[in-house]
């Protein structure tokens, strides 16, 4: 593990991250000084109660709202410099999302739903070799054709992954990914994770609820009231 | 890729899509409607007025050029056949007859003279003052056949049925039509016949001087005449009815899309968390519209052919015309309304917080 802003082999360096959502006259303080650095290659587990700001830290990191104060850069970028426009790119190259469910588009099939992805960050063609080994480690070739609707939750949760996937981002954010299934799909996409981080060097950050999906992760980050404690 | 997007979106709901499309369609109907039977109505009354072999028509003073009923004293005719060159002149009497029906009276030894004869299906001429000749058009909506008794206001009985294209719908002998509608010695027209073309401008020159206030066309300028603008109001009518159309479709369009982008929340979330632009997010939705307004005016042509098809079989006198110089109008209106009404729905999902958009519940 890597510390220290700006150093090459680190993903992620946070200081002192604030986040203050104001709904109407009242102010929720979401993060209140967060320090945080992931290196290069790290599959952290994110875990805290309810409420103790998890998602709203991964939504500041995938550039879905801006941060109220502190320093932040992602692959050597500074987050809070950033304008919508390039927060927008950001989530184009840079980083993948993944959810807790509902993360497909219902009209279109798997295959399409990770071809809009592609689209969307303007990458036509063929997709590259690389692309294609993945899909076979989700186990999920005869199946891309369905609608979200034909598959099952796991099944859908991998293809999540695989669209997170597809244009290569440094960094991949998983809230609650398997929040949604059962423990036999719970095993399949984290063993999924697992094997795109170690035999692909792939960056992750997952949150989960459950102990066990948490000792997937090469270190588990909690956090209470706003914090990393 | 974005068209499967978009096809998809629209597939998805079919039934809101269909009930959209047919909805704008409606309204690209409506105009190709209006305009198809303002052209047919006109350009059979052309065809007819040429139907009758006249070079010069004679109207009495103050008519316009669509109103056939303004009267003229009958002995005009007697002026207009001193004139040299004039081989025939005929006075006709037009009697509207309510429902945009008329009754011509005509001099039918004159007429047939001039127009080279009513040819006749059935039946024959008139024998009798009560006795009426109907065109195959309107025997054809009213199923008549000769011998036909027939109410129009008066009762006349069908002697015979002559072929459509000369002058009018409904025949009449001239003298018992003016005096059945009090209208003794009057004419409506004066149809001249002339021995050369050549001589055309040279007697309307003498007519206008003799006749002085009378209209005196020649059938090509009268005919030129017929035409959408000549129609007091109709291309404001037409103008209203299109303006009513771009904001029927726009308001059409507003909630169809206003609806599907309340309902993709979580769609517009997925898309923007996947790095798509609002720019991105609004032309989905834009290009929706695009794909619903050509399917929507494609769908209005085709019932287009379907209004023609009840016009030709409940109203033959009033024929409608496709009209293929306005399709392109047609579309263009249809677009231009959807395109609109989408405006407001686009930029809300455009300017949505994907954050909001992710939430669960
Ligand atoms: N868009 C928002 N507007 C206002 N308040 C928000 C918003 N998003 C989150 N919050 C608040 O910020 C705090 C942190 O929420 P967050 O979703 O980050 O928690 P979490 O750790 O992900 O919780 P959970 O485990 O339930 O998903 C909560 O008090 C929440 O109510
Ligand atoms: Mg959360």
């Amino acid at each position: 593990m890597t510390s220290g802003a700006n150093n090459n082999a680190s993903m992620i360096e946070i200081r002192d991250l604030k986040k203050t959502y104001k709904v109407g006259e009242i102010e929720v303080h979401a993060l209140r000084g967060v320090d945080l650095s992931v290196a290069r290659g790290e599959f952290v587990s994110v875990v805290g109660p309810s409420g103790s700001g998890k998602s709203t830290l991964f939504h500041i990191l995938g550039g879905l709202t801006p941060p109220t104060s502190g320093t932040i850069h992602i692959d050597n970028r500074d987050l809070l410099a950033m304008s919508e426009a390039e927060r927008t790119h950001l989530r184009k190259t840079t980083v993948g999302f993944v959810f807790q469910k509902y993360n497909l588009l219902p009209t279109l099939s798997a295959s399409d739903n990770i071809e809009i992805a592609r689209h969307i960050a303007h990458k036509t063609g063929p997709r590259d070799p690389q692309f294609n080994d993945m899909l076979g480690l989700l186990g999920l070739t005869g199946r891309l054709h369905h609608k979200p609707r034909a598959l099952s939750g796991g099944e859908q949760q991998r293809v999540a992954i695989a669209r997170a996937l597809v244009n290569h981002p440094a960094l991949l954010l998983a809230d609650e990914p398997t929040g949604n299934l059962d423990s036999e799909n719970s095993t399949a996409v984290l063993t999924l994770l697992r094997d795109l981080n170690s035999r692909l060097g792939q960056t992750i950050l997952m949150i989960t609820h459950n102990p066990e999906a948490a000792a997937y992760g090469h270190r588990i980050l909690t956090m209470r009231d706003g914090r990393v404690v | 890729m974005i068209y499967r997007l978009v096809v998809e979106n629209l597939k998805h709901r079919p039934i809101r899509t269909l009930l959209s499309a047919i909805a704008i369609g409606v309204q690209v109907t409506m105009i190709l409607t209006l305009v198809g039977v303002s052209e047919g109505v006109l350009g059979d009354m052309a065809t007819r007025s040429r139907g009758t072999g006249a070079d010069i028509l004679v109207r009495p003073p103050g008519s316009s050029v669509l109103a056939f009923s303004g009267d003229m004293p009958q002995g005009i005719v007697g002026l207009v056949r001193k004139e040299p060159h004039v081989v025939l002149a005929t006075g006709t009497k037009v009697q509207s007859i309510g429902n945009f029906d008329s009754i011509t009276g005509i001099n039918l030894d004159e007429f047939n003279a001039m127009s080279t004869g009513l040819r006749y299906i059935e039946g024959g001429p008139f024998k009798g003052p009560d006795d009426l000749l109907i065109d195959d058009v309107y025997a054809s909506a009213h199923k008549l056949h000769a011998g036909a008794t027939l109410n129009l206001g008066l009762q006349w009985r069908v002697a015979g049925v002559v072929e459509s294209g000369k002058l009018s719908h409904l025949f009449a002998p001239l003298e018992s039509l003016q005096e059945k509608y009090s209208a003794t010695n009057k004419v409506s027209v004066v149809y001249v016949k002339l021995d050369d073309p050549q001589n055309m401008q040279a007697v309307i020159d003498s007519l206008h001087l003799k006749l002085t206030d009378y209209k005196v066309f020649s059938v090509d300028e009268f005919v030129s005449l017929i035409s959408v603008n000549s129609v007091p109001m109709l291309k404001t009518f037409t103008n209203v009815v299109v303006g009513i159309s771009v904001i029927g479709g726009l308001f059409i369009v507003f909630l169809t899309m206003y609806t599907a982008v309340l309902e993709r929340t979580r769609e517009i979330g997925i898309l923007k968390a996947l790095g798509g632009s609002p720019g991105y997010v609004m032309g989905i939705l834009m290009r929706e519209t695009f794909l619903l307004a050509v399917v929507g005016a494609i769908a209005g042509i085709l019932m287009s052919y379907g209004t023609q098809w009840i016009m030709r079989t409940f109203v033959p006198t009033m024929p409608m015309f496709i009209v293929y110089r306005w399709w392109p109008w047609a579309v263009l209106i249809a677009l231009s309304g959807s395109m609109i009404g989408a405006i407001y729905p686009g930029l809300k999902a455009a300017k949505q917080d994907a954050i909001e958009a992710l939430a669960y519940d």
